[in-house]
């Protein structure tokens, strides 16, 4: 199966546009998911999914998605219900909450799933696809509803753009900004319920949770930017689903879920170690060249201590510097070098063998200080 | 008179245990006030009952005669800078435009106008060279200046502002206390929450000494004592004095 | 031994050898490790299949616990890097682990004797067909016999560092001050957790090895706060939950794991409304007579702040004083006529005013509080 194929192949070209739609919402809504250290809550929800689905089932008799779905988004807000009720009431914690909802919603999910396979005539294929997902049973009116539901998520998003980034970075300063912390969070838990809900098809309850999750902690590597990282989360994701259904599709019973769920994982995985300013090699590189400008900062520390002591801008020779304080030993050259260094950055003027501090020295020296007193 | 603050009658309980116990606490307009006390006093639950992020048990607090919502505007908050986490994708600028969003109101966007109040703000509290720089790369002082600005950019008329003095360089707290006279002598109403004993009477003119009740509110040369920090912290006032 | 009695002999080993350690996890609040633990060793089971080609080689127990293990190594040290949260760090190993092991099962179906929906469910109805023969002597089914060593093995680890286990659980500093190494007693506790999330893996399924980590003894935990006395209630929790989700499925011939599952679910709900003193009910019914107690001495004290001051009339009329205390006329009435019966305030000239004995009862009321730091 080759790229080419997605254009002429309408059942793939249908498949492809479905998954790509669920990893760019689920992108959008993992961000503030991840932000506000969430992420769990949508390994609950899409666990607790499943029971939903099969009531659904076993109520309309139909495997109508808008019905499937309605039934999943019931009984996932439903465990988030409890979730919350739990801890509120209760001295149970949070994760442990989290945990025994999930598996109990999800051990009845699979009670009703094995009491339908039991019913003669039920044609219930295809529902076990909810598990891991089963891609190549989307049918075009399925991607119309996720496009519909997707847009109306990208709207209230847009929308309420300051009021949930307000939210997420500072919920007692929204609240006092007029913004109701509960209403904003409710409108909030409700978009991450239906962007889970809408991939289940495609992915599975098992591994939903993590299309949440992986797309906007690789976004969140690659930029300081709430609006990139929103964006650069729905590219991860929706680009992760297209692959990842174009693979699974051409191997036989190859569910989708797992496949997808491998490559928006390398895609994590590379941005944790290679994302320029936070990744991990970044970071290793970065330690490298701020232990060279330690060094340098120590001297012009020494410049800055000379400077207070002496109560003005004054010069000093090399001599001056190398037994000032006493608090570090560099040979006279090395100190003559970092100042050379220093006064290509501006931090420092040499004038007739003596050394002056700049404004821009005294900033930066002063900045540097301030962040040691961390 | 109407005081700018009148909290009537306030109890706060969690669980079991009350927190705050009927405080009945008048703050005049014009006051530079700490709200003092040993730890677990209730004074972060004060204010924050005060600006309805609690629901008291019983009681309720008005700013000049009127309930908190009418005068929601004219209220700035400075929380405690551990509040949030500091590695959230946004830079300086942005976090103090927040500060305009109350204004601004439901749907609409900051847009020009509102970034020169914050460029304007951070000027006040020497952080416009840091505008552009993500949250995650400054220090605890210069964030605590850029909450500062946020609530600046509020242009409220009282200011809450929890334990803005925390763990900050000297530079700071110069700036935070500059910043802090500056607002009295433009008439506004300022409420902090204090832990240095040592500095409550230097900087401040009017304090409250909590303890879960109201051990004593008033003018600092009045209530700051021996006498009144004894009832409130006890056995601590010993080593204090010592 | 009859086929039913020894599904339900494997399951209760199941779940006590579970609830043994999950009383720990839910105490270090690692609920969700549990969660994660429970799906990553998928792939160790299947890696460490194609290397014995033996579902129950004692080397695939161990090699699939060690996934395990691996999985807390490898979430911690995505953790430690602060690029990504605690919560965060757990939702992206483990969907990659269990994913790879998915994965392989879908290509390789003909090799492995597992299918998907055996990894989620389990197939505790076909367990006692594996039989454990000792000499041509059918001894009972196999994964009874591996169930039970590895529950026994967390009964004498958990009685045997009992001491070591609970000092670091609720107070690492102080471990550490004794010399106990918290990270020793974390990662031995996690291993276990794995060995025995394998062992239940065949009979209960993925998901369902977490309703049985963590249900039983956070239902325990609503009802006791002795660490002994949970770890037992726990197992008594588990082991109902058991019998009572194997009839009722064998009734609505439905999957039994999940019934059982649903079961814990069952009682813990239970628990959490009904129990004595911590159930929802009680809790209700204590916030509402507090609330009441809590009117009538902020109702005394308000008369003792207000008494001979000017605005006092104001303040203290049978007609005002409603307002001044932010609550509706009715609610103060009744207050007003419970504290008059009990002959601690009464009315003078329509003013409130309060009593001797109404005075101590707030002073010493109000001084408790204050004192109660």
């Amino acid at each position: 199966m080759s790229l080419i194929n997605i254009f002429s192949d309408y059942t793939l070209r249908t498949v492809a546009l479905g998954s790509a739609l669920l990893g760019a919402i689920s992108g959008v809504i993992g961000t503030y998911t991840v932000l506000r250290k969430q992420s769990l809550v949508g390994d609950a929800v899409s666990h607790a999914a499943l029971p939903g689905i099969g009531i659904a089932f076993l109520l309309t008799g139909s495997k109508n998605i808008e019905w499937l779905l309605l039934g999943a988004f019931i009984s996932g807000w439903l465990s988030l219900y409890i979730v919350n009720s739990i801890i509120k009431n209760s001295k149970v914690k949070y994760d442990s909450a989290l945990g025994m909802i999930l598996s109990v919603f999800f051990g009845l999910g699979l009670v009703i799933l094995t009491y339908i396979q039991k019913i003669p005539d039920s044609n219930q294929a295809g529902l076990e696809g909810f598990l891991f997902g089963q891609a190549s049973t989307l049918l075009k009116r399925d991607v119309i509803v996720m496009s519909i539901v997707g847009g109306a998520i990208i709207i209230i998003i847009a929308l309420l753009w300051k009021e949930f980034k307000l939210l997420s970075f500072d919920p007692e300063f929204c609240q006092v900004s007029g913004f109701p912390k509960e209403k904003l969070d409710l409108i909030l838990t409700t978009l991450i319920v239906i962007a889970i809900v809408t991939g289940l098809q495609t992915v599975g309850v098992v591994l939903m949770s993590d299309m949440i999750i992986a797309p906007a902690v690789s976004a969140r590597q690659w930029t300081d930017k709430l609006s990139v990282m929103v964006i650069l989360s729905s590219i991860f994701g929706g680009l992760s689903g297209v692959i990842g259904t174009i693979i699974s599709s051409s191997t036989r019973n190859l569910p989708t879920g797992p496949v997808i769920v491998v490559i928006i994982s390398a895609i994590s995985i590379i941005s944790l170690f290679i994302a320029p300013g936070r990744g991990i090699i970044w970071r290793r590189m970065r330690d490298k060249k701020n232990k060279k400008r330690l060094n340098r900062n120590i001297i012009l520390n020494s410049i800055y201590n000379l400077n207070i002591e002496g109560n003005r801008i004054q010069g000093y020779s090399l001599e001056d510097l190398s037994i000032s304080k006493g608090d570090f030993n560099f040979p006279i050259n090395t100190i003559e070098k970092e100042l050379e260094k220093l006064e290509t950055l501006d931090l420092v003027k040499g004038k007739d063998e003596k050394w002056y501090i700049t404004e821009k020295g005294i900033n930066e020296i002063e900045d540097f200080r301030g962040r040691l007193e961390e | 008179m109407k005081y700018a603050v009148e909290a009537n009658d306030l109890t706060v309980a969690y669980h079991k245990k009350p927190v705050l116990w009927d405080i009945d606490l008048e703050i005049p307009s014009g006051v530079l006030m700490a709200i003092v006390g040993p730890n677990g006093a209730g004074k972060s639950t004060l204010i924050k009952t005060m600006l309805n992020m609690i629901k008291p048990v019983t009681g309720e607090t008005r700013f000049w005669g009127e309930a908190y919502e009418k005068q929601r505007k004219n209220i700035g908050y400075v929380p405690q800078r551990g509040s949030v986490d500091w590695d959230f994708p946004t830079n300086v600028l942005d976090v103090v435009t927040m500060g305009t969003y109350g204004e601004l109101g439901w749907f609409k966007r900051a847009g020009k106008k509102e970034k020169e109040k914050a460029i304007k703000a951070l000027e006040k509290v020497d952080m416009l060279p840091f505008a552009d720089r993500q949250i995650s790369q400054l220090s605890g002082g210069q964030q605590q200046r850029v909450f500062l600005a946020r609530a600046l950019v509020q242009n409220a008329d009282i200011y809450f502002m929890d334990e803005p003095f925390q763990g900050v360089d000297a530079k700071t707290e110069k700036a935070i206390i500059n910043l802090l006279r500056e607002l009295r002598s433009m008439r506004k109403t300022v409420v902090v929450v204090h832990h240095d004993l040592q500095t409550v009477e230097e900087y401040f003119d009017w304090v409250t000494l909590l303890n879960k009740v109201i051990i004593a509110s008033g003018p600092a040369e009045k209530v700051f004592n021996e006498e009144n920090l004894m009832k409130a912290y006890k056995s601590k006032v010993d080593k204090l004095f010592s | 031994m009859n086929v039913q009695i020894e599904i339900q002999l494997i399951a209760i080993v199941v779940a006590l050898a579970c609830s043994t350690l999950g009383v720990f996890l839910i105490l270090r609040k690692m609920a969700m490790m549990a969660d994660a633990i429970g799906h990553t060793i998928l792939f160790g089971i299947v890696v460490a299949f194609f290397i014995t080609h033996d579902l129950n080689s004692p080397l695939l127990i161990i090699g699939a616990a060690l996934t395990g293990t691996l999985t807390v190594f490898l979430v911690e040290s995505i953790n430690k890097t602060k690029l990504v949260s605690e919560d965060s760090s757990i939702g992206l190993i483990f969907p990659l682990l269990f994913s790879i092991g998915v994965i392989l099962i879908s290509l390789y179906a003909g090799d492995v004797h597992l299918d998907t929906d055996a990894v989620l469910l389990g197939e505790i109805a076909f367990a006692p067909f594996n039989r454990f023969v000792v000499n041509g002597v059918d001894i009972g089914p196999s994964s009874l016999y591996i169930m039970g060593a590895i529950l026994i093995m967390n009964i004498v680890y958990v009685s045997v560092f009992y001491k070591e286990l609970k000092i670091s659980t609720f107070d690492p500093n102080l471990a550490m001050a004794l010399g106990i190494s918290p990270g020793i007693m974390h990662y031995s506790l996690m291993t276990l957790v794995s060995l025995t999330a394998v062992g239940a893996f065949d009979a209960v399924g993925a998901i369902l090895v977490v309703a049985f980590m963590v249900g039983p003894p956070t239902a325990a935990y609503l009802l006791t706060d002795d660490l002994k006395d949970m770890i037992f209630l726990s197992g008594i929790i588990g082991t109902i939950s058991v019998v009572l989700g194997y009839w009722t499925a064998r009734i609505f011939d439905v999957a039994i794991a999940g019934m059982m599952a649903v079961m814990v679910g069952a009682i813990f709900l239970l628990i959490f409304l009904f129990a004595p003193d911590r159930g929802l009910l009680s809790i209700m019914r204590r916030k509402k007579r507090q609330k009441y107690d809590f009117a009538q001495i902020s109702f005394l004290m308000h008369v003792i702040n207000h008494e001979g001051a000017k605005d006092e009339r104001e303040e203290l009329g049978i007609n005002t004083i409603h307002e001044h205390l932010g609550w509706n006329k009715e609610f103060v009435k009744d207050i007003f006529n419970n504290l008059y019966k009990s002959n601690l305030v009464y009315i003078e000239d329509d003013i409130i005013r309060i009593t001797d004995k109404g005075r101590d009862l707030a002073i010493s009321n109000a001084e408790e509080i204050v004192n109660g730091i």
